[in-house]
């Protein structure tokens, strides 16, 4: 029994916390705005309410490492649309069916009687499309390079086993392109984003598949210390404890806290099944930041039969929509605002009734700020 | 609030507030309703009074069924206002097609749960629906009971009260989404679905008057901590590392993103009493089987008035809010 209680109690253990808050707060002595890039770590810092033992120095910039977050109102209009069309069954996962959109979120379409169903593991599409043969079932896909393997064995499945009543409307995203526009992006409001950040936590699952080889760049060609770092409480103070020594020492490299489970190379299996299957489109549209370069995927060629884009094209809209005008979660995701300072956190938009969508996933900044009472610093 | 009824609003938390607000209090509002307390004190606080409808999927779960989880129900909101369970009627609906066989194996459970307070079914209902209009079998009851222990209320809570859980949390939340289709998690976990006026009644038996008592059904202990907070205007401080959970329950939620706080409970109770009964009290319930995690958490202050604060081992503090929404798998 004491066995399987370590795997949680170790990487929160309050002595080796505050050995690690000890260290930290001895040992930065300039100030470093630090991104985490993943909304994993975004909920970890706030939840374990990390700021209140951390020094000044530290400051937390958080990412866009939300899939749900950084989805862009076009693509939710679409999966919306697609519930709505005869004899369709839409799959997605877990809290994207509460994302709202133009016309709503999944979550209403399905209240007026669209069939929508969220799944825990996308493979489930399988028994859904043989459960209803007669139905037509849309796996909307989205995520990093964490869940992407997952659809990739989705289609290879579907392929294998001639499902013909599936398709995909393929939404994932990729980490290291996100990462590199922020730092490359300007705004005639300030000198650069560039400015804001000092040295990234690199994300712990995402880096599982893709290897912490990915990151690469970010020390080599941007001079900024990034650090994969696990989703433990533990995991973050000895990741932020290696950055601030990195400048301390004036060093930018890439290092690897998450040794127990990313390796250099990362899963190779995993890699090739997702190049087997997808490709880079030219362009994705990120919620609030905006088309980004290579930063999307979509099905090859040879399977555009499975897309579901192509073959509901004539009812999807092409046209781009804008953010709410109220909503920040632009500058949010850009590291430039921090949610309370939104005219609606916490009153018009609040996780019950998200106006943007860094409130919608408990791994958005707002959800956690709201959820975790940013007020307490 | 939406133009349709959401599931939320069905879950136990701010969406489902609304709608009662919004639709129910709005129109029915009386004394009685307007406390809002699980069952109403009718005659004078003699006799206590409520209603309460279950529809779960799967009808057979571990740890329990529907029959079990609807005499549980009703009776320990009877004895969450200290009074014992006394009388119950039953209704069901039943979808055509249903197996006798399952409605007898239902029927047998609810025989042996009402033994254990020794209430009785006095009337019931029964309606057959065409396939479709409900998902194989719904069943509401409705209890009486008598009051045994007076003075009961969710305004009571004081600086300096002390708060105890029965037993370990998100037992029966747990073992639902692990027992669900499409979630496909192997695990040994059993809901706590479980009659509570036995431990009430020892309680009562040994001198202790609590002030407050609450079943931790939907939305958790963090739903009845909150509601708590603001029906008495007060803070309440709980140390994390004291709320007792299971390793099932905890791996459940590590793998899903879910808070064990916020998961519900079908046989586990919040009590509020005076410091000095603690110890006496937490020795009465670990004496029952399956509550040997029952534990001190935490007390009432003035810190954050109307709010939960949760304070970490390594100092650090939060708020612990009412959960809201849907409870959905996180996705990375």
């Amino acid at each position: 029994m004491q066995d399987k209680l370590d795997m949680f109690k170790i990487f929160r253990n309050p002595e080796h916390m505050k050995a690690l808050a000890k260290l930290i707060n001895q040992e930065a002595k300039q100030k470093v705005r630090v991104m985490e890039v993943c909304g994993g770590h975004t909920h970890t810092i706030m939840k374990y309410g990390l700021p209140q033992i951390l020094p000044e120095a530290i400051e937390f910039v958080h990412g866009p490492g939300c899939p749900v977050c950084i989805m862009p109102k076009e693509r939710i209009d679409h999966a919306y649309i697609l519930s709505n069309q005869p004899n369709v069954i839409l799959v997605t996962l877990g809290d994207m069916i509460k994302v709202p959109g133009s016309n709503g979120s999944l979550s209403d379409a399905r209240s007026k009687g669209a069939d929508v169903r969220f799944v825990y593991s996308p493979m489930d599409v399988i028994k859904i499309a043989k459960e209803n043969p007669k139905k037509k079932v849309i796996f909307f896909a989205i995520g990093f390079e964490t869940t992407t393997p997952m659809t990739a064995a989705l289609v290879e499945h579907v392929i294998k086993q001639k499902l013909s009543n599936v398709s995909f409307h393929i939404n994932h995203v990729t980490v290291p392109e996100v990462m590199k526009e922020l730092l490359d992006s300007r705004d005639k409001h300030v000198d650069s984003y560039n400015n804001r950040i000092d040295a990234f936590i690199g994300p712990s699952h995402v880096s599982v598949i893709t290897g912490s080889k990915i990151y690469e760049m970010f020390p080599k060609d941007y001079k900024r210390p990034v650090v994969v770092t696990g989703f433990e409480p533990i995991d973050v103070m000895e990741g932020l404890l290696m950055i601030v020594r990195q400048i301390n020492d004036g060093r930018a490299e890439l290092e690897n806290q998450y040794k127990r489970s990313v390796s250099y190379e990362g899963n190779t299996v995993a890699q090739q099944l997702i190049n087997k299957y997808f490709d880079k489109r030219e362009l994705f549209k990120w919620r609030g930041l905006g088309n980004i370069p290579k930063s999307g995927l979509k099905l090859r060629d040879e399977f555009a039969y499975l897309d579901a884009e192509k073959i509901y094209s004539e009812v999807l809209p092409k046209g781009e929509i804008e953010d709410h005008k109220l909503c920040i979660c632009g500058d949010i995701l850009r590291g430039m605002a921090k949610p309370t300072e939104c005219q609606v956190f916490g009153t018009a938009c609040k996780p019950s009734k998200p106006i943007g969508s860094c409130m919608v996933s408990s791994e958005g900044a707002c959800a956690a700020y709201y959820k975790y009472g940013g007020v307490l610093r | 609030m939406t133009k349709t009824v959401t599931l939320p609003m069905g879950n136990g938390g701010e969406e489902n507030n609304q709608l009662i607000e919004g639709i129910f209090y709005k129109h029915l509002k009386n004394d009685y309703l307007q406390k809002s307390e699980d069952a109403a004190l009718i005659e004078d606080g003699k006799l206590c009074f409520t209603t309460d409808s279950f529809t779960i999927s799967p009808l057979f779960f571990s740890g329990g069924d529907i029959g079990k989880l609807s005499v549980c129900g009703t009776c320990n909101d009877l004895a969450m206002m200290g009074a014992r369970p006394k009388y119950m009627t039953l209704a069901m609906m039943i979808e055509e097609g249903f197996e006798v066989k399952n409605l007898e194996k239902i029927v047998r459970s609810i025989k042996k749960e009402l033994q254990k307070s020794g209430a009785l079914v006095v009337a019931g209902d029964t309606k057959v629906v065409p396939r479709g209009s409900v998902d194989k079998l719904f069943i509401n009851t409705s209890g009486v009971g008598v009051v045994e222990l007076f003075g009961i209320s969710s305004s009571n809570l004081k600086e300096g009260d002390a708060i105890i859980v029965s037993r370990d949390v998100g037992r029966h939340g747990a073992t639902i989404y692990a027992n669900r289709e499409g979630i496909d998690l192997k695990s040994d976990l059993k809901s706590d679905c479980a009659s509570l006026w036995p431990m009430v009644e020892a309680i009562k038996n040994a001198g202790i008057k609590p002030k407050e008592l609450r079943d931790a059904t939907r939305g958790g202990v963090a739903a009845v901590l909150n509601e708590w907070a603001k029906a008495s205007d007060v803070c309440i401080e709980v140390e994390e590392d004291k709320i007792p959970v299971c390793d099932e329950v905890m791996g459940i939620c590590e793998l899903l993103g879910f808070e064990p706080t916020a998961l519900a409970n079908e046989g586990t109770f919040l009590l509020v009493l005076d410091k000095n009964d603690v110890d006496k009290t937490l020795e009465i319930l670990k004496s029952f089987e399956g509550n040997e995690m029952a534990s001190y958490i935490g007390q009432v202050t003035n810190e954050h008035k109307q709010k939960v604060l949760l304070l970490s081992e390594w100092g650090t503090k939060r708020f612990l809010d009412m959960p809201t929404g849907e409870l959905l798998p996180r996705i990375c």
